[in-house]
């Protein structure tokens, strides 16, 4: 996934939903809409179904590209590629890091920006729209030739850097989606009742946000896993998970490639599941 | 937000700017900062090898000059490819939209789900696997040779057509999503008062949903061009030298030539392009619709 279009995912997944059905139109019409909806929908898992199909090929040479036979090696053997493995720790180290320290910054932006009205927040907003606007090749390439200017060495730290970056205005943005709408009289019912400022946002005001902010950890950190063009230009020679399946499509893609994209989309899903069962019962009771 | 204001009693005047500063100073050194860095870089000239390039700061407007001249082709094809893929991404996005937003009933979260599963497996593997599927030897290939469907050459891989199809798949949930939020949020009662004064389907289309489906459609028409147009991956995978986009030259003049002036000209050209485009398009909607 690339950076620009998050924010629009954690809407459509947000936006409130209404089980509603239109009825009509011609009947011809009707069906004719579900089965080109039913076949882009197709469309978007051919990809996919590939993917997990080549984790049990028996690849002939060097590139996983046709297929030769099933085998449960590649499964057997997931870390065969020190390699493959080391670069995967990598960029979940990177991401790690890099969420945990732009979370602080993009909340406190979003709770300064949803809570108050101050002089200048319109233009606070629209700023924090740019980077989501850049493209990555462009904030790439700009951050390069500072880290050249001032002679940053590229590597882990100029990495984590540019993480940041671009995670700061996405994590804002999406606790902002999620704060709007609240009941913020609470925190003035907590302070009526006596509490202080300090007790009121730790009581009160963070309970509220912290679904937001989960959410958009959660986002910020599949961002940083996956982004490749960005970590391209300021990477040296350090290798993270997508810059290492970039060198393999030159050099030899092995399967063990998709085995690992095949386990993380698991994971994924499982967490996914777990993270709508959990809100369902909360709603529930 | 119409409570924002009394409950701001006991809140210091200062506190918001202090919640904003940390961000706002980090975006500055590593956003601002660096695209003064390659304004300037894009006005050196360069000199000393392709191991040690040296940067003299000299007002090389020629910079830009060549950019344009060198790298016409490239800025041609990005904004066209960019422009097909997102044309493609809103026609083939609509109908699943419409589906999920009027038809879906219960399954709602459920396809929406789906929509979104196969962009949990990295950008760069998802275009290797088009990189099989499209392969000369393949099956769609064969398929579509045996009907004859294919041009002289016989291939999909290496043609625009292969750059455009990844540049299409890797963003049209951008397309998707924006465009199923603006439909969401139509009335449905207002699509039976215009069937009830008696438009016919496709009147009603176009009176009624498509202008309220026009914030998610021009959302996701940006989503799309913005990474389609700066992208070089799908060039990379997909194409030859024949479908290099701008992204393509500015990561080879940046990492492979080094040739920085001319890669940094190149990226402002680009920025500049759609800037302008996003900056027309907040003030005529406001940033809210955009996220």
């Amino acid at each position: 996934m690339t950076s620009q279009g998050l924010p629009a995912v954690i809407e459509a997944v947000e936006a409130p939903r209404t089980p509603k059905t239109v009825k009509g139109g011609r009947k011809w019409g009707d069906l004719l809409l579900r089965i080109a909806a039913g076949l882009v929908l197709l469309y978007l898992f051919v990809p996919i179904f590939v993917i997990i199909l080549f984790s049990f090929n028996h690849p002939a040479g060097k590139f996983n590209y046709s297929w030769q036979g099933f085998t449960l090696d590649n499964w057997a053997h997931p870390f065969k590629y020190p390699a493959l493995t080391e670069a995967l720790k990598l960029s979940l180290n990177v991401a790690a890091v890099s969420t945990a320290i732009a979370l602080v910054l993009g909340t406190l932006v979003a709770i300064a920006l949803v809570r108050q009205r101050f002089r200048g927040s319109t233009a606070v907003d629209t700023f924090l729209v740019l980077p989501l606007t850049a493209p990555e090749v462009v904030m790439g390439a700009a951050l390069l030739t500072l880290f050249l200017d001032f002679n940053w060495a590229a590597g882990y730290t100029t990495i984590v850097v540019a993480h940041i970056a671009f995670e700061i205005s996405f994590i804002a943005m999406t606790v902002r989606a999620r704060m709007r709408g609240f009941d913020w009289t609470l925190e003035d019912a907590s302070m009526d009742l006596g509490a202080s400022p300090t007790r009121t946002f730790f009581k009160v005001t963070l309970p509220l946000i912290v679904p937001g902010i989960v959410a958009a950890a959660m986002l910020s950190f599949a961002l940083s896993l996956d982004d490749f063009i960005i970590t391209y230009f300021v990477s040296g020679s350090t290798v993270t998970y997508p810059l290492y399946v970039n060198a393999a499509v030159k050099a030899a893609v092995p399967p063990q490639i998709n085995v690992l994209a095949t386990a993380i989309l698991v994971i994924s899903l499982i967490l996914l599941a777990a993270g709508t069962l959990y809100r369902r019962k909360r709603i529930d009771v | 937000m119409a409570g924002a204001a009394t409950s701001n009693r006991q809140r210091s005047k200062f506190a918001p700017y202090l919640m904003i500063l940390p961000a706002l100073a980090y975006l500055g050194i590593f956003f601002v900062v660096p695209f003064f860095s390659l304004a300037r870089t894009s006005l050196s000239s360069s000199g000393g090898s392709v191991f040690l390039p040296t940067l003299t700061f000299s007002w090389e407007f020629g910079n830009y000059f060549d950019a344009f001249s060198h790298f016409r082709d490239q800025i041609i094809r990005s904004f066209s490819y960019a422009l097909v893929a997102t044309l493609v991404c809103l026609l083939l996005a609509f109908p699943l939209a419409y589906v999920i937003a009027f038809k879906a009933g219960r399954y709602k979260n459920l396809i929406l789900g789906l929509v979104i599963l196969p962009f949990f497996v990295t950008f760069l593997i998802r275009t290797i696997a088009w990189k099989t599927i499209l392969a000369d030897d393949g099956w769609v290939v064969s398929a579509l040779n045996a009907i004859g469907l294919l041009p002289s050459e016989g291939r999909l891989l290496s043609t625009s057509w292969a750059v455009i199809g990844g540049l299409i798949y890797n963003w049209i949930i951008f397309m998707i999503l924006p465009l199923y939020v603006s439909l969401e949020k139509i009335d449905p009662r207002l699509l039976e008062a215009s069937k009830d004064l008696y438009s016919t389907a496709p009147r009603s289309f176009r009176k009624v949903i498509l202008p309220l489906a026009m914030p998610g459609v021009l959302a996701g028409s940006m989503l799309v061009f913005i990474p389609a147009s700066g992208d070089f991956i799908n060039a990379d995978y997909l194409g030859s030298t024949q479908t290099t986009m701008i992204g393509n030259v500015i990561q080879k003049q940046f990492l492979v030539v080094k040739d920085y002036p001319a890669a940094a000209a190149l990226s402002l050209v680009l920025m500049s392009i759609i800037l302008v485009g996003v900056l027309l398009y907040t003030r005529a909607l406001g940033t809210e619709d955009l996220v």
